[in-house]
């Protein structure tokens, strides 16, 4: 039934849908409706919701109640973001599974709490210290938010991590009419472990790369720490121990990578100009490039659906076509180190970036293309 | 207690274990292993729960369900536990750095949901992992690598803080009165809601040393008077400065505060 559906309402109601049975949040704007949604919906679905005393409690008590079984997330905002990174460091090297949803504001510190921005690209990325596998999506709609909450408990189940949704304020309070019984629910699984308790080595790895998980309780004892362990799950400093479980981090993503990685395009068989954008900027990029399209002008757009793992095979193939690359987004060019870096000079790269408190317009990515246009002519 | 087998509980392959000699640690993890005994405790739905700190290393000894998580933060990830899994018994070690200063608010606020969880708070006034810096359990006067002219702040009291903040079950003991150690915590986990137990423990290698008060029996036996309430030989040492003018106070052991959850 299509319903009117608000942006954080829909994350809601994808994760319980998804099987999330825990939330554990801070009351943050913009993001709050999350907390107050799952207040009200998750009892009913029998599950738990806390409100705790910070955002490190937060996702403390998230990763507890993962530890013990339930599909777990929380959701914030910025300043909140900034305070998790430890403990997204911890489900990282811990490998428990949880969701966090950050929806972004303007930053840094305190910043613009009810305006939209997309400046935590890059914190989602590298915000918690040491080198950490990564996962983030980047919905642009209400219907995407669904979808992309869905797949994000079944990453983080599927691949033992923390998986990352992050979107902007707009998008975040957006109300779009949606048919949630018409979008595409991913399944959440843990693999739990099939070996007798006494044989069971937490971090001993299938052939995917991650280990089967074992619910704390059920006749599995085991150890979780966040010091760098062996397959045991022994505290070890032994350097080949500790170099082999960073690039097993790293690889089981890679594995998995076309599994995560999506985009969804524009006229990239053709345009000669393409704008990169992601949420609410490649709303405004879409509008500016069907209108352009309409008048006959080839333009194209390209809009990662995971901003990590970062679709670079996809995109390169686009600039190895297109003479330029306009990456639209709302900070001060985050995700255009990324573009640039894959490009790598097959295309000119030219930026649509803006950083007030506002959403991104159809008009400021015309400009852009127009200004790219001229330049090159 | 007689006959109990402290290897069976023990993961052998973790050993030799990290605590300094003389640590009171230790003493503090055999009591824990002989009151879970007396209660019988369903070792398959037993959780231990640490943050970071000597204190917290302890359950990575344990042979059960444990988990080692971040500095401070124990209490949250026990809290969600508990609420997803509520058939677990879930035991939470810290220490004073951990528990009262990183991890301040978050025992303020376990005691105020008092969730049915026991954390136990090893006090030795220090933070030995990283060295010997001044806990916020330091007496005043107390010589520390970062109060080298002696602590000027005020020590926490954390049994009165548990009980301001809400816990239904508070208690003190301390590691020079190893048996009655044993009961309070066998009290502690028998209690339904927030158990909070403080546990004076001692760091021979970093405060015993740095104020001159011995090795690990010389320390115990600081302790013990100190317990008695007629210690002043802790005030008098000269290493105090600048000198308090009653000394530590008498450490008061026993269930100091209990209602129904």
């Amino acid at each position: 039934m299509t319903e009117l559906l608000q942006g954080n309402r829909a994350c809601v109601q994808a994760a319980i849908a998804s099987g999330c049975r825990f939330f554990a949040g801070y009351p943050i704007t913009p993001s709050s409706e999350i907390a107050e949604s799952m207040a009200r919906l998750l009892p009913e679905a029998g599950g738990v919701f806390m409100q705790m005393e910070d955002e490190m409690a937060s996702l403390g008590a998230v990763l507890g109640a993962s530890l013990a079984g339930s599909p777990a997330m929380t959701a914030t905002s910025g300043p909140g973001f900034s305070l998790m990174q430890e403990h997204i460091g911890y489900a990282a090297l811990a490998e428990i599974p949880c969701v966090v949803v950050d929806v972004m504001r303007g930053g840094p510190s305190t910043g613009l709490p009810t305006r939209p921005s997309q400046g935590d690209v890059m914190q989602a990325r590298w915000g918690t210290h040491g080198d950490h596998p990564v996962v983030a999506l980047a919905p642009a709609s209400v219907s995407e938010i669904y979808e992309l909450t869905s797949l994000a408990f079944a990453l983080s189940e599927r691949l033992r991590l923390p998986a990352l949704v992050l979107y902007d304020e707009v998008v975040g309070h957006l109300r779009e009419p949606v048919d949630p019984g018409s979008l595409r629910l991913s399944r959440a699984e843990r693999r739990r472990p099939t070996v007798e308790p006494a044989a069971y080595r937490p971090y001993a790895p299938d052939a995917d790369l991650v280990p089967p998980l074992a619910d704390f309780g059920t006749g599995y004892r085991f150890h979780v720490t966040g010091l760098t362990h062996d397959e045991a799950g022994r505290p070890t400093e032994e350097p080949a121990v500790v170099g082999a479980l960073h690039r097993r981090l790293q690889e089981k993503v890679a594995r998995a990578r076309d599994d995560v990685v999506s985009f969804a395009g524009i006229g990239l068989e053709d345009a000669e100009v393409v704008v990169v954008a992601y949420g609410i900027a490649a709303r405004a990029a879409e509008r500016a490039v069907t209108d352009a399209r309409s008048r006959g002008e080839r333009l194209g757009l390209f809009r990662p659906r995971t901003l990590w793992p970062f679709p670079d095979v996809e995109l390169r193939a686009v600039a190895e076509r297109a003479h330029t690359i306009v990456v639209a987004e709302m900070n001060l060019g985050q995700m255009l180190l990324e573009v640039e870096r894959v490009v790598a000079g097959r295309a000119r790269v030219e930026a649509c970036l803006r950083a007030d408190g506002t959403p991104l317009t159809p008009e400021d990515v015309a400009h852009a293309v127009a200004s790219a246009a001229g330049a090159l002519a | 207690m007689s006959g109990i087998e402290y290897r069976d509980r023990l993961r052998r392959q973790m050993l030799p274990h990290i605590l300094c000699p003389g640590c009171g640690h230790g003493i503090v993890l055999k009591a824990l292993l002989r009151a879970a005994r007396s209660l019988e405790l369903d070792w398959d739905r037993t959780v231990f729960v640490a943050g970071i700190g000597c204190s917290s290393r302890l359950v990575g000894y344990i042979d059960g369900c444990t988990l080692h998580t971040t500095h401070g933060r124990a209490l949250t990830f026990a809290t969600g536990m508990k609420l997803a899994r509520p058939e677990l018994t879930v035991i939470v070690i810290t220490g004073d750095g951990d528990g009262l200063a990183i991890g301040g608010n978050h025992l303020i606020h376990a005691a105020r949901r008092d969730v049915d969880l026991t954390c136990l708070l090893l006090n030795n006034e220090t933070y030995g992992m990283t060295g010997g810096q001044a806990a916020p359990t330091a007496e005043p006067g107390a010589i520390s690598t970062t109060t080298p002219r002696g602590a000027r702040e005020r020590s926490f009291d954390a049994c009165a803080l548990a009980v301001a903040a809400g816990a239904s079950f508070v208690a003190r003991g301390a590691t020079s009165l190893p048996l009655e150690l044993d009961a309070l915590i066998a009290r502690g986990i028998a209690h339904r809601g927030f158990s909070f137990l403080e546990i004076a423990s001692d760091c021979p290698e970093y405060f015993g040393r740095y104020n001159e008060l011995g090795r690990g029996p010389e320390m115990l036996q600081l302790q013990r008077r100190r317990l008695d309430g007629v210690d002043r030989t802790l005030a008098a040492k000269r290493s105090l400065r600048p000198r308090p003018a009653e000394g530590p106070p008498p450490l008061r052991t026993g269930v100091l505060h209990e209602r129904p959850a």
